[in-house]
């Protein structure tokens, strides 16, 4: 049992993590469809940092530095979209899509300079577990997700980023500045993207390989959806999208859960994202705004 | 970038021309995919040349000047161009009546579905490949059509219903390949059991290459893509409902039905493309366990061909020489990862291309300013 809710909660901290960002990048009124791309990037970059200092023997800071570079990394991927998005207008599904496609290139072809095959060499040690049987990403996770609960309601800064996802030209006539607001929206989404990667890859495998994002970034902007664009919604979603996911791995070992194919529990979750957003139709809880690029004097 | 339009003030009319016209930014966009990639490989010291070879040798059959001639990798070349081309005018369609569907890739999963079943669960008979792709088309229709009805009857964003639906068809796929078919259509090695002769598409023109009678429905495809939204009362009112929805309903247009209908037909074209996939490559289907990511691909043909039917034919053609030399430039010992680059380069350029109506409009600006103070 304790092992169920380990094996839950180390696959359901990075989508929390990624889905948070997303959720600020949407709630300043930018889509970033490229969460995937950037959560590609973070995994690599955490696992190429984390193995070459083991190598080199620093010792268990390698773990900390390979988080941090994880998300500056993505971060700085996540300038483009905000460039395109925010400064040039575009439709913001397109430069997500550019970025996720980006990614897939990048992530081999570093790969392939530094280890010169497709994947990155696997490290000895990635993170250990608790005491109580929890990855320390657990906590970051909690952290990401109190912290971004805290500033998007209890601090002028939230309030006016959540301004700008219902209603720019309401926030710009009163002296916020959307262009800055956005930008930080968006480039909070790559640090956090970079960080649900660096965090999946350094507990849930030993080494980086194309294949090992796999949709989660998409996963993720479906939590934010479920959760309907609130702290306390995304992370019901998020532990929601994480037990599926450890279900359908757990299932074909456990006698009980064995009749049932692995597929179904990995089906549910987004079927139920589906109903769910059918369900409560009636009212919009997506931000006004988000995906609208902001002209300034057009309305 | 301004200063320098302000320099070549006597070439305007150029200038204008360029910023207005699409297909010349398209094609700029993707030499400069390509010049990045070339800069690319000159800065980890690999020669750009061996990019270009390959490109010629998936183009023309022949690498460089002393290769020697290759057909094969013509036509199969021509062969990998069919699913971007589908899957881009799958995305096009959809785009044309101001609707995002990233579901190519479900629509895809689960024609590929519906022409297997077709191709293991029925008893041969001649004239089976034609059904399959039938079936598949009606598959990928209902499958985009759910989604066109959600978004029209209660609002539902398409982009997260399509993302769901992708997923669900990417577990239904081995779901029903290994609970639900008979016993006798699986093989337990990841793979299934042949397919019916009968179904298989016949292979056609290019001498051991992969070519066949898929390309002739793809090239159909194209024509009926250009048919419907250029020449029909149908296409006139879908595309009205792209430019604004509610004009169009003013003006008597159907606009909830129209866009069921626009996406169900954007499916049906993602759906064919996954029949063809299927039918036209191995005796037997793989279980698939991951995307093949052609409908996500389809994205991008469409923005580079600008959701215009030839636009769709000449990016994804493009996307499929690219593709082929993925492959050649393994064996020729150069980083292929390079293309996945020019790929994402090319629509993050792209994106990129609005800030050029932001020049055009400060252009106008200034000449109606300039012509007030005349």
């Amino acid at each position: 049992m304790i092992g169920t809710i380990s094996t839950i909660m180390m696959l359901a901290a990075p989508i929390l993590i990624i889905a948070t960002g997303g959720m600020i990048c949407e709630r300043s009124g930018v889509t970033n469809v490229g969460l995937d791309g950037l959560m590609s990037i973070g995994a690599c970059t955490a696992a190429i940092v984390h193995q070459l200092m083991e190598v080199a023997g620093v010792g268990r800071i390698s773990l900390t530095v390979a988080l941090l570079a994880a998300a500056l990394v993505s971060m700085l991927i996540s300038v483009l979209h905000a460039i395109a998005s925010v400064d040039l207008k575009s439709d913001q599904t397109i430069s997500g899509t550019g970025i996720n496609l980006l990614a897939t290139g990048i992530t081999v072809f570093v790969c392939q300079r530094i280890y010169g095959t497709d994947r990155s060499t696997e490290f000895k040690m990635g993170m250990v577990k608790d005491g109580l049987g929890f990855y320390p990403t657990l906590y970051i996770a909690i952290v990401v997700v109190v912290l971004a609960w805290f500033i998007l309601y209890k601090t002028p800064f939230g309030m006016h980023l959540r301004a700008c996802g219902e209603h720019p030209a309401a926030a710009d006539s009163v002296g916020i500045n959307v262009r800055r607001i956005r930008y930080i929206g968006v480039l909070s989404s790559g640090f956090l993207g970079g960080l649900a990667g660096g965090c999946a890859v350094l507990t849930q495998t030993i080494q980086y390989t194309n294949t090992f994002v796999n949709g989660r970034g998409f996963i993720a902007l479906a939590a934010v959806a479920f959760g309907r664009w609130t702290p306390l919604g995304v992370t019901g979603a998020s532990l929601l999208f994480g037990a599926s996911l450890a279900l359908s791995t757990i299932s074909s070992m456990t006698p009980a859960l064995k009749a049932i194919p692995s597929q179904v529990f990995n089906i549910v979750p987004y079927l139920v994202t589906l109903i769910a957003l059918i369900a409560f139709s009636g009212r919009d809880y997506a931000p006004k705004a988000v995906g609208i690029p902001y002209e300034k004097g057009s309305s | 970038m301004v200063k320098k339009l302000e320099k070549k003030k006597e070439k305007v009319p150029f200038i204008d021309w360029f910023l207005s016209s699409n297909g010349a930014t398209s094609v700029a966009v993707v030499i400069l995919g390509f010049l990045a990639g070339v800069i690319l490989l000159l800065c980890i010291g690999k020669s750009p040349a061996g990019l270009f070879k390959a490109i010629g040798q998936s183009m023309f059959g022949k690498a460089g000047k002393n290769g020697s001639w290759n057909f094969r990798t013509v036509g199969d070349t021509l062969m990998f161009s069919v699913p971007y081309v589908l899957c881009g005018l799958s995305m096009a369609f959809a785009n044309r009546v101001g609707l995002f569907n990233i579901g190519a890739e479900g629509q895809y999963t689960i024609g590929m579905l519906a022409a297997h079943i077709v191709a293991v669960c029925i008893p041969a008979f001649p004239g089976q490949w034609l059904l399959c792709i039938l079936v598949a088309l009606l598959a990928g229709a209902i499958w985009g059509g759910i989604v066109g009805f959600f978004k029209a009857k209660f609002k539902v964003s398409e982009v997260v219903a399509t993302i769901m639906l992708n997923y669900v068809a990417l577990y239904l796929y081995p779901l029903v390949c290994l609970y639900l078919l008979p016993e006798a259509t699986i093989n337990k090695s990841g793979r299934t059991a042949d397919l019916a002769e009968t179904s298989l598409l016949a292979k056609v023109l290019f001498d051991g290459s992969n070519f066949n009678i898929g390309f002739i429905f793809m090239i159909l495809a194209v024509v009926v893509f250009w048919f419907i939204m250029e020449k029909t009362r149908l296409g006139f009112g879908l595309r009205a409902t792209g430019f604004n929805k509610d004009a169009a309903r003013c003006s008597g247009i159907n606009d909830t039905g129209n866009i069921t209908l626009a996406m169900a037909i954007s499916g049906a074209f993602a759906g064919m493309a996954g029949a063809i996939m299927l039918l036209g490559s191995v005796r037997y289907a793989k279980i698939l366990t991951g995307q093949d990511n052609y409908g996500f691909m389809g994205i991008a043909v469409a923005l580079v061909g600008n959701s215009k039917a030839l636009g769709c034919l000449l990016a994804g053609y493009l996307f499929g020489v690219l593709k082929s030399a993925y492959s050649i430039m393994q064996g020729m010992g150069i980083p292929k990862e390079v293309v996945n680059i020019i790929q994402g380069l090319i629509v993050i350029f792209i994106s990129f291309r609005s800030g050029l109506g932001l020049i055009r409009d400060r252009r106008a600006k200034v000449k109606v300013r300039k012509e007030a103070e005349k």
